[in-house]
């Protein structure tokens, strides 16, 4: 039943919206319909705690430790984010780059995003996924292009292209995935369903198996933005709206990278190897280097953060490859932290940006006094992201560097070198951006920043402390996904 | 008798490949648009044939969508998006045809190597099948890199589409209906922004050339 609520508000939000969403209410209606959905997903939370996992709906929607709280995170970014894009489109809307229009599409667009990305964690049926994966993309193409500027035209014109030849890929590997399943599951609705296939997993194929997990981890991982598919990324963060970067960083990778995830522990079943593993620590390890030394090159700071987000996806790939109860544990981790964080920056970087009117870093200069704020906010965040402690990036940073020198040593090099790169990279750029001369004036109103503030704080309590529930949640997904 | 439309599924899928081709070479849009179609209808047919000699009544919805989706509405909004941004007549320059051509047989042998280990496995009449449309996804592929115009990329990425479906067809029976439902919405839906972008990107460059969105890259 709260599945069903979960996934209904957010799509009667982007019909309503796609009404009203130019009126002086929209951002609150906006917003009222993003709560609407965490509160749901709250309820969904709880239930799952008390009663364990369950399908529902003839087993098309299913929800375990695993999903449940990648739900509850995707629908509390998605609420705080709203919050976040109420002041910040109205300003912009008051600069004069958007129009009425524009703003009803965003607003609709938003609210069916959400039903996209939700609808992807909750499906038991691994084509649905897909449809909700690709359904993803299209909602986002135009908020992407929003501004309407040569640059984000560009921007939107290859996240377009080259996400939808990506995930054309994955459903390439989803068929192959559906012929072996077939064979054991017999033609119909019930092979294409996880559940299913999971008891059934040792039975598979594991010729066309291993074929069907190259393409789908091409495919979503060119969502997931690993390297050398992640060209689309950085363009996109940058060129669109600052509460679209914020989601997209925060919350699709992540749904993205729960895809691959799911396929993983198919495969690893059928195969009964290493190959999965080894071919997302492969793509893991080489997008944490490659996006640590573009890091460096940067001079928009949107850009500078969505190389960030890179590094981490693939710090994560690389944990889930790992395998094993401490990897998977702090690849769980580290997904949370991260979209807490990565959206927190974001939204500093939005507020900063829109009062500096330029995304270029050695424009922005002196934030601590203009608005005190803004700069702790952003201080703060990269501090965070940079994975200093106590902060929970941190913890799950530890986790998966101490795993990997026990089992695998040579990779530690890489991944040391990468985090110190990026750690000098944009300690340096925040570092001028907040404490820089300025000769701006200070703002007389400050923005409202508390979304900023209480993911932050967040991202703090988890490097401080991890509640039990939370940590069993985890422990319990992590022997699921092995 | 299964014998026959075994061999008629083969003739249609070896048109298929042939209409890949033929895009990979055509110059003129209008042309690609009608090609298109064609492929469309050619996988029609074949899904037909297949329901038929398979008894696997789902698939004739499927057929339908495809004839509906494929045949009729995505040409049809092609044309009219052609009419529209007035680019009817347009010709593109390609670089080097023959090379293009002999890269694409490559690609073919390469997807025929590809699948055949798994069409070995296949229960379905048209197992041998499976590599031609491998090879019609690759061929789809190939001509999005090769084009620096906005349409015939499109067209490219649903031809793509086309190759997807068609591997689905041979390889398992179709998927599932509710998965097929929802893939053909998904391609509408993605038609339908396309259209809108391809207006705001004629907008803003007054032409629909990629060549001038080439400025976000790495220095």
């Amino acid at each position: 039943m709260e599945i069903l609520w979960i996934l209904v508000i957010p799509l009667i939000g982007g019909l309503l919206l796609a009404l009203f969403g130019g009126q002086r209410f929209a951002p609150e209606l906006n917003s009222i319909m993003s709560f609407g959905t965490f509160v749901a997903s709250a309820f969904l939370t709880v239930r799952v705690i008390t009663d364990g996992p369950m399908t529902a709906l003839n087993e098309q929607f299913f929800v375990d430790s695993f999903n449940v709280f990648l739900v509850a995170l995707t629908a509390f970014v998605a609420f705080t984010t709203s919050l976040f894009s109420r002041p910040y489109m109205r300003i912009e809307q008051v600069h004069g780059k958007l129009t009425i229009n524009m703003l009803r599409l965003y607003h609709s667009m938003y609210q069916l995003f959400t039903f996209t990305m939700l609808l992807a964690l909750l499906t038991n049926n691994l084509g649905i996924m897909w449809v909700a994966m690709e359904a993803a993309t299209l909602t986002t193409v135009l908020l992407v292009s929003l501004y309407r500027t040569p640059a984000s035209l560009e921007a939107a014109w290859k996240y377009f292209i080259l996400c939808g030849v990506g995930i054309a890929q994955a459903l390439f590997g989803t068929i192959l995935l559906y012929f072996a399943a077939e064979k054991v599951l017999g033609a119909g609705g019930t092979a294409l369903l996880w559940t299913h296939l999971d008891a059934v997993k040792t039975q598979l194929e594991p010729t066309v198996l291993s074929l069907a997990f190259v393409f789908l981890l091409v495919g979503y991982g060119t969502k997931v933005g690993l390297a050398p598919l992640h060209n689309w990324l950085p363009d996109a963060h940058a060129e669109g709206p600052t509460p679209v970067s914020a989601v997209l960083s925060g919350l699709l990778l992540n749904v993205a990278l729960y895809a691959v995830v799911r396929s993983k522990v198919l495969v690893d079943g059928a195969l009964g190897s290493h190959l999965a593993g080894n071919l997302m620590m492969g793509f893991g390890l080489l997008s944490v280097v490659m996006a640590a030394f573009f890091l460096s090159r940067q001079k928009d700071v949107k850009r500078m953060f969505a190389y960030s987000s890179i590094e981490h996806m693939g710090l994560m790939t690389f944990a889930f490859g790992m395998g094993g109860p401490v990897a998977t544990f702090a690849g769980m981790l580290h997904m949370t932290v991260h979209s807490l964080t990565k959206s927190a920056i974001f939204f500093a970087v939005g507020h900063a940006t829109q009062k500096s009117g330029t995304q270029l870093m050695e424009n922005i200069r002196g934030l601590i006094t203009t608005n005190p704020t803004i700069g702790w906010g952003l201080a703060i965040g990269s501090l965070a992201i940079l994975g200093m402690p106590p902060f929970g990036v941190f913890a799950s940073e530890f986790l998966i560097i101490t795993t990997a020198m026990h089992a695998y040593p040579w990779t530690t090099p890489f991944l040391l070198a990468a985090l110190g790169v990026a750690f000098a990279a944009i300690f340096s750029r925040v570092q001028s951006m907040v404490f820089g001369e300025t000769t701006d004036e200070r703002l007389p109103h400050p923005p409202a920043l508390v979304p900023v503030f209480v993911h932050l704080g967040l991202v703090l309590l988890l490097g401080l402390y991890i509640p039990p529930y939370l940590a069993d949640w985890y422990r319990q997904a992590a022997a699921l996904i092995g | 008798m299964e014998n026959f439309s075994g061999q008629l599924i083969n003739l249609f899928a070896a048109l298929l490949l042939l209409i890949s081709f033929g895009m990979l070479s055509q110059r003129r849009v209008l042309s690609l648009i009608n090609l298109f179609a064609l492929q469309g209808l050619m996988l029609t047919i074949s899904t037909v044939i297949v329901a038929y000699s398979s008894h696997q009544h789902h698939l004739y919805y499927s057929a339908a969508l495809t004839l509906v989706l494929k045949v009729i509405i995505l040409p049809w909004i092609l044309h009219r998006l052609m009419r529209k941004l007035n680019v009817k007549w347009d010709i593109e320059t390609l670089f080097n045809i023959p090379t293009t051509m002999l890269v694409g047989i490559a690609l073919v042998v390469f997807a025929f190597n590809l699948a055949a280990p798994i069409s070995m496995m296949g229960g379905a009449i048209t197992k041998s099948t499976l590599g031609i449309a491998m090879a019609s996804v690759l061929l789809s592929f190939l001509m999005m890199i090769t084009r620096s115009k906005a349409v015939p990329q499109v067209i490219g990425f649903l031809a793509m589409e086309n190759g997807l479906f068609f591997a689905a067809t041979s390889a398992t029976y179709g998927m599932p209906m509710v998965v097929e439902l929802g893939i053909a919405l998904d391609v509408l839906v993605g038609m339908f922004i396309l259209g809108i972008f391809f207006f705001q990107i004629r907008e803003t460059f007054d032409s629909l050339d990629l060549k001038h969105m080439e400025k976000l890259k790495e220095d």
